[in-house]
């Protein structure tokens, strides 16, 4: 018999999440590493002696809420409590403004509930000057950095105040003075404008560097593989991040590819280093991006760092994630919530208690309440717009007879 | 006869042509288990299984690259593209692997591949949620492209597109999804229930791509539309009260000229209505080959109603959207001139 016959039919595989609406959910698949198992390298350490890390997960915060082991970045309570602010603000926001979406005060809204460590995270760890290229899951990053309330509120709105004048969707925020890139409804598209900014910076002999993100569903984008190439290949001063939150809209990530590798060890063949890190570890996450941001500083190149997390929520306000997943698999997910473990871990160490955390969370709930107040008094979306004028504006930085005509036939 | 929306229509001629061709296959982001964001695949996966119609990767250049490959083996995939802002990823497998690999390997190859995809605006979907590009498909050569308005079009044209040879772009007006939307987004929409074009028979049946429709019959202008615009023109037209003739194009490529040039020399004006910004946008060619074939006819220049030429603006959605009002303004200038 010929080596080269076929000895059955080819049969072709599609993949199928473990478990849909009404079935068991069930994570025995997944393969987590303990909390201060994994080693943390040097900043300069060579790409081929880092290729286990991909397969690992890098985890600080253990089972007791103490932070242990090489990655643990020592921060102080100032620090945490922080962090925990910006989280928990990220959240009450996100709830507050699903429910406005609900009732009939804009047209969109995206959560990233079970995703804020990620954000906020890495927007304490980047400096001022340093240039974030988000996804739209990103929330937690302007508010660690105190972006005003109202004016994302004005944004959803689309109202007279809004900052980007009427033209963009909901949440698809643009916050250069805080290092935040313009979004846009198509995904991917920036995780290359973040290598180009970061060889820019290289190029001007700079200091600042730059974060692009992107979702586990996206890296199928061929704007993954081509940022990671130039990454690669120029050394840029960049980190590129997957946050994998096992959905993309309905698709599990085995759709992704997730069935046979890890995110992070798609860094493997472009020879950089691949992390993966509990993107609910609020630690974790502060240690990977604060080790990548050194090796960009100090010209070691870019880094690809995975970041395992769970969308808690639907996609969308557009979704209903009842259909295609089991309900209970938030709740069940083994790597818990963010917010959550953050909180206990500060209770470990004796620096904040349940007193504390209901004052803050009160507090929290009247200044997010006051900014909607804010938001409501210019005017929801449909009740208020900028002058329509706008819609003309900034097409090119000086308009043409087109626009010009057009204005004149509408009478503006 | 049921009557259906043009979900459902479409939904029915996907089904029709998965029972009728085991060769026809469907796979998009979110199309399998889930049905589709627009739930154009509800309950395909379930009725014809996984390997009919499946999810794909968020890699539109690798769903038509695969559908391509797919489609020169000889399966006639039909691929979903979840909205028409995100072909552009794919646009050059359309533009230099779909539309020319007939032409280059002298007929050894062919991609007969319909790729379906929602476009349009009308629901608040800001810019990368709204836009028309039919105007970039029709003019690359060796791709068609077919825009139904009612839910009996939507399969018969579908079905068609499956069955053609060719590469077929097939793009969903989404805001006639559940409705014959007229513009009028301030007056209560009305569903497609008791309107005579979603009477759609069970089973196939087919409109050849390439015949336009005379939706209503006039002597006063031609108005040419496609789409949801189809709907927008009727309104205006109505609410004019001028005898204009009403055609719906169907499809752009391949295009229905005797029908345009019939009509336009009876009445010796055209409009041409369309949702895409109006710089180098399909009324273009249109208004070229009106006045190339009817010079002498007519009696008034030809006018343009388009989307203008800016994005697609959120809070501006009606001022953007060309309604029923800047229409009827047009077909009281081309009365005018006479
Ligand atoms: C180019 C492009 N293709 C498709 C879409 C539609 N879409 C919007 S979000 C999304 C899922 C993205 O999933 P993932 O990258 O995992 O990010 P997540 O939503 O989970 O944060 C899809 C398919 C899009 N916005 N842009
Ligand atoms: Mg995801």
């Amino acid at each position: 018999m010929s080596i080269l016959s076929n000895s059955e039919a080819l049969r072709l595989h599609i993949p199928n999440p473990v478990a849909r609406p009404g079935e068991i959910p069930s994570f025995s698949h997944l393969r987590f590493s303990d909390a201060g198992e994994i080693a943390k390298p040097s900043i300069d350490a060579d790409e081929s002696g880092l290729r286990h890390l991909p397969y690992g997960l890098i985890r600080i915060l253990d089972d007791q809420n103490a932070a242990v082991g090489p990655w643990n970045p020592y921060l102080d309570s100032e620090a945490l409590i922080a962090g925990l602010t910006a989280m928990m603000r990220t959240r009450a926001f996100d709830d507050r403004l699903f429910r406005a979406h609900r009732q009939g005060k804009t047209s969109f809204y995206m959560k990233c509930t079970g995703e804020e460590a990620i954000a906020v995270a890495q927007s304490m760890v980047l400096g001022a000057d340093d240039m974030c290229f988000p996804t739209y899951r990103m929330l937690g990053w302007l508010m660690a950095r105190g972006y005003p309330l109202d004016k994302l509120i004005n944004q959803i709105f689309s109202n007279a105040a809004d900052p980007l004048r009427g033209r963009q969707l909901p949440i698809l925020y643009s916050a250069r003075d805080y290092g935040f890139y313009s979004l846009s409804g198509n995904v991917g598209s920036r995780f290359g404008h973040a290598v180009g900014w970061a060889m820019a910076s290289a190029y001007r002999r700079g200091k600042a560097i730059a974060l692009g993100m992107i979702g586990e569903g996206t890296t199928a984008e061929g704007d993954f593989h081509e940022a990671l190439t130039f990454a690669a290949v120029y050394r840029a001063p960049v980190i590129l991040c997957v946050t994998n939150n096992q959905w993309a809209i309905s698709s599990f990530s085995g759709i992704a590819g997730a069935e046979t590798t890890t995110f992070a060890a798609k860094a493997l063949a472009y020879g950089i280093p691949g992390l993966r890190v509990d993107g609910n570890d609020f630690l974790a996450v502060w240690a990977a991006t604060a080790w990548a941001a050194e090796r960009a500083r100090h010209n070691c190149g870019p880094t690809l760092i995975e970041l395992f997390t769970y969308r808690a929520d639907g996609h969308s306000t557009s979704d209903d994630p009842t259909r295609y997943r089991p309900v209970e698999e938030a709740s069940l997910w083994p790597l818990g919530d963010p917010v959550d473990r953050l909180t206990q871990h500060l209770y470990a160490t004796g620096a904040w208690d349940a007193e504390k955390h209901d004052a803050l969370s009160d507090a929290i709930e009247v200044e997010v309440r006051a900014a909607i107040k804010t938001g409501e008094a210019v005017g929801t979306l449909g009740v208020s717009k900028p002058p329509v004028s706008e819609m003309f504006e900034g097409v090119f930085k000086e308009p043409d007879w087109r626009v010009i005509e057009q204005r004149r036939e509408l009478g503006i | 006869m049921p009557t259906m929306t043009m979900l459902q229509a479409l939904n029915s001629a996907l089904a029709e042509k998965l029972a009728n061709d085991p060769d026809v296959l469907i796979f998009g982001q979110d199309v399998g288990y889930f049905g589709g964001v627009f739930r154009v695949t509800d309950g395909l996966q379930s009725r014809f299984g996984l390997e009919r119609c499946f999810d794909a990767p968020i890699s539109e250049g690798g769903i038509v690259a695969a559908a391509i490959g797919m489609a020169a083996y000889g399966l006639r995939p039909v691929p979903e593209i979840q909205f028409a802002d995100y072909i552009l990823p794919a646009f050059d497998q359309l533009v230099s692997e779909a539309a020319r690999l007939r032409y280059r390997s002298a007929g050894e190859f062919w991609a007969p591949l319909t790729v379906r995809s929602p476009y349009g605006g009308g629901i608040f979907g800001g810019q990368t949620h709204s836009q028309s590009p039919e105007a970039i498909f029709a003019h690359i050569t060796g791709l068609k492209t077919v825009i139904p308005s009612t839910p009996f079009d939507a399969k018969g044209l579908l079905i068609s597109a499956i069955e053609d040879d060719d590469p077929v772009i097939f793009l969903e007006p989404k805001r006639l999804y559940n409705g014959p939307f007229d513009g009028r987004h301030d007056r209560p929409v009305p569903t497609w229930q008791g309107n005579p074009a979603a009477e759609v028979p069970e089973g196939l049946y087919r409109i050849p791509l390439g015949t336009a429709a005379r939706v209503r019959e006039g002597e006063a202008a031609t108005v040419l539309a496609y789409g949801t615009m189809v709907h927008v023109a009727r309104a205006a037209i109505e609410e004019s009260g001028i005898d204009a003739e009403l055609i719906d194009l169907r499809s752009i490529v391949p295009l229905d000229i005797d029908t345009i040039v019939a009509s336009v020399k009876k009445t010796g004006r055209c409009v041409i209505l369309h949702e895409a910004s109006r710089f180098g946008g399909f009324g273009g060619e249109l208004s070229a080959l009106v006045q190339e074939r009817c010079f002498y006819h007519l009696e008034a220049p030809i006018e343009r109603v388009c989307g203008w030429d800016t994005p697609y603006p959120h809070a501006f959605e009606w001022d953007y959207f060309p309604g029923p009002d800047r229409l009827i303004k047009a077909l009281r200038r081309v009365m005018r001139n006479d």
